[in-house]
C-alpha cells in the first residue's frame, strides 16, 4: 500500500503515469464520458481545517469514478473538540474507507497518519508544509499547455518565501531539468533550504521586466498583506508585482500564467481574457489529476 | 589516555566517558541527569589531551550508562569515547554513535510540528549529514544543527 504524503513519494515514472491517466480521464472529468473505475469504493474526506477548493475537487474526481465520499469539512462537528488524538481519528476513518484525504494545520500530520493508516493517506495540506496534489496539478497543467516537462523555462513571483506551492513545485520540476528565474522582493526571496537542492540553474531578479521575454511559463503566487509590518511597504511591494495584460506585450507569445488561486489583485482581469492566462484550467485540472491518483491509489481496474 | 585518568583516583565499578568536547561536560551531566544517580560522579574540564587540544572527562561510580543514554551522549559530543569499567579494569568499550533514527531524545524545533501536538507521539528524527550531524524531524522535515538541540 502505498501513502502520498509529499510529493517525493513518486517518483519520475510514477509522476509521468499519473499525468498520462490524468489526461486519459479529461472527458470523464468534464462529465462527457461516464466511468466506474472505483465503483463501490469510498473516499474518505478528513478536513481539520477548511479547504473548499481541495476538498470539493477530490470529492468529484471519486464520484466521477463512480465511487462515493464520506467525511467531514470542518472539526468543530467532529470528537476531535473531545480532545480526541488524529491517530485515533484516522484509525477510526480507515476502517470506514478505502483511501483518506487528509487536510490539517499541523505540519507532520499526513506522516503521522501514514503511521497508523490501514488505507493510503493523502495529504491535502499538512500547515505550511506539504501538498503534493497541488503540484501534480501544477507540473500536468504545465505539461498541458506547453506540450512538455523537460528544459523549460519556468519564473515564479511573488511571494517565494512562505509559499509552500512553489517550493515542492522546484522540487518536482528539478527533476525535469528546468531553468528557475525566482523573482520577488529580497525580503520574500525563495529561501535556501529549496535553493539548495536544486541542481538545475536557478537565478534570483527583483523585477519582473528583466527576464518576462524569455519564460515558457510565469507561476504567480499572492503576496500576504500579513507579512508586512507597515501597510505603506506591502502597498510598495504588492503595486511592484502586479501583472496586466500591457506588461505581458512583452512576453513570449506561447508563454502560460498559472496560479495556484484565490487571487486577490496580482494578476489584472483583463490577463484573464489573454492567450497566457491558464490559471482557470489549473484550477479544473485538480479533478482529473486527482482522479488518476485515486485510481491507482484504490486500485481500480480499467 | 591512561594519564589522564590518573589526574583522579581511578574507579572501581561504573563510566568513563572520555574525550568529551571541551566545556560540554557541565552539560551532559545536566541532560544524561547524573548527578541525580546518587553516586559519586568527577567531571574533568579542560584537561589537556593530544587528540584535541581539550576535553572534558565524566567518570560515573557504580553506574554503566545505557543505550538510551549513549545516543543521547552521542548528539552532544559525537566523537566522546565510553568505558565501562568493572573491578578496576575496562571491561567494555561503547562505540559512540549517531544513530541513523533518533527517537524521544530531542523535541522538534517547530512548534507546529503534530510531534509536539499530540498525546502518544514520540519525536522521530533521522540523520541527514553524517559530517555536521545534522539530523531532520521525519514528521514535518525541519533540519536541526547539533548546537541547537533541545532535549526532552
Amino acid at each position: 500500500m502505498k501513502h502520498i504524503v509529499s510529493i517525493e513519494d513518486l517518483d519520475n515514472k510514477s509522476i509521468m503515469g499519473i499525468l498520462k491517466r490524468a489526461k486519459e480521464l479529461l472527458p470523464v472529468a468534464k462529465g462527457n464520458k461516464k466511468s466506474k473505475t472505483l465503483d463501490g469504493k469510498i473516499l474518505a474526506t478528513c478536513f481539520f481545517e477548511p479547504s473548499t477548493r481541495t476538498r470539493l475537487s477530490f470529492e468529484s474526481a471519486m464520484q466521477r469514478l463512480g465511487g462515493s465520499c464520506i467525511g467531514f469539512a470542518d472539526p468543530s462537528a467532529t470528537s476531535h473538540l473531545k480532545g480526541e488524538t488524529l491517530s485515533d481519528a484516522i484509525r477510526m476513518v480507515a476502517g470506514y474507507s478505502d483511501a483518506v484525504v487528509l487536510r490539517h494545520p499541523r505540519e507532520g500530520a499526513a506522516k503521522l497518519a501514514s503511521e497508523v493508516s490501514e488505507v493510503p493517506i493523502i495529504n491535502g495540506g499538512d500547515g505550511a508544509g506539504q501538498h503534493p496534489t497541488q503540484t501534480l496539478l501544477d507540473l500536468f497543467t504545465i505539461k498541458d499547455e506547453i506540450g512538455k516537462l523537460e528544459g523549460l523555462k519556468v519564473g515564479m513571483l511573488g511571494d517565494l518565501r512562505y509559499g509552500r506551492t512553489v517550493h515542492s513545485l522546484s522540487q518536482a520540476l528539478n527533476r525535469f531539468n528546468t531553468k528557475f528565474f525566482f523573482i520577488s522582493p529580497k525580503s520574500l526571496a525563495m529561501p535556501e533550504h529549496v535553493t539548495d537542492v536544486l541542481d538545475s540553474h536557478w537565478s534570483t531578479h527583483e523585477n519582473l521586466k528583466e527576464v518576462l521575454g524569455d519564460l515558457d511559463v510565469l507561476y504567480v503566487t499572492r503576496i500576504q498583506k500579513e507579512r508586512f509590518p507597515d501597510l505603506e511597504d506591502y502597498k510598495k511591494v504588492a503595486g511592484a508585482y502586479k501583472i496586466n495584460a500591457e506588461l505581458l506585450k512583452n512576453a513570449k507569445s506561447k508563454m502560460k500564467i498559472l496560479h495556484p488561486l484565490p487571487r486577490v489583485d496580482e494578476i489584472s482581469t483583463d490577463v484573464d481574457e489573454t492567450k497566457h492566462a491558464a490559471y482557470f484550467r489549473q484550477a479544473f485540472n485538480g479533478v482529473p489529476v486527482r482522479m488518476a491518483l485515486l485510481e491507482k491509489l484504490i486500485g481500480a481496474k480499467k | 589516555m591512561s594519564e589522564n585518568l590518573l589526574k583522579v583516583q581511578p574507579i572501581r565499578n561504573g563510566t568513563v566517558i572520555d574525550h568529551i568536547r571541551a566545556g560540554r561536560g557541565r552539560k551532559i551531566l545536566d541532560i544524561l541527569g547524573l548527578s541525580k544517580s546518587g553516586t559519586t560522579i568527577s567531571l574533568l574540564v579542560n584537561v589537556q589531551s593530544k587528540k584535541q587540544k581539550r576535553k572534558d572527562m565524566i567518570k560515573v561510580e557504580d553506574r554503566e550508562l545505557d543505550e538510551n543514554e549513549i545516543e543521547k551522549l552521542a548528539l552532544l559530543s559525537p566523537n566522546a569515547r565510553v568505558n565501562i569499567i568493572r573491578n578496576y579494569a575496562v571491561a567494555e568499550k561503547k562505540e559512540v554513535k549517531i544513530p541513523s533514527f533518533i527517537s524521544s531524545i530531542v523535541h522538534c524545533p517547530n512548534e507546529n510540528c503534530i510531534s509536539n501536538n499530540e498525546r502518544g507521539v514520540s519525536s522521530n528524527f533521522k540523520l541527514i549529514d553524517e559530517e555536521t550531524h545534522q539530523i531532520q524531524c521525519t514528521y514535518c522535515g525541519r533540519k536541526i544543527e547539533e548546537d541547537k538541540l533541545n532535549f526532552l
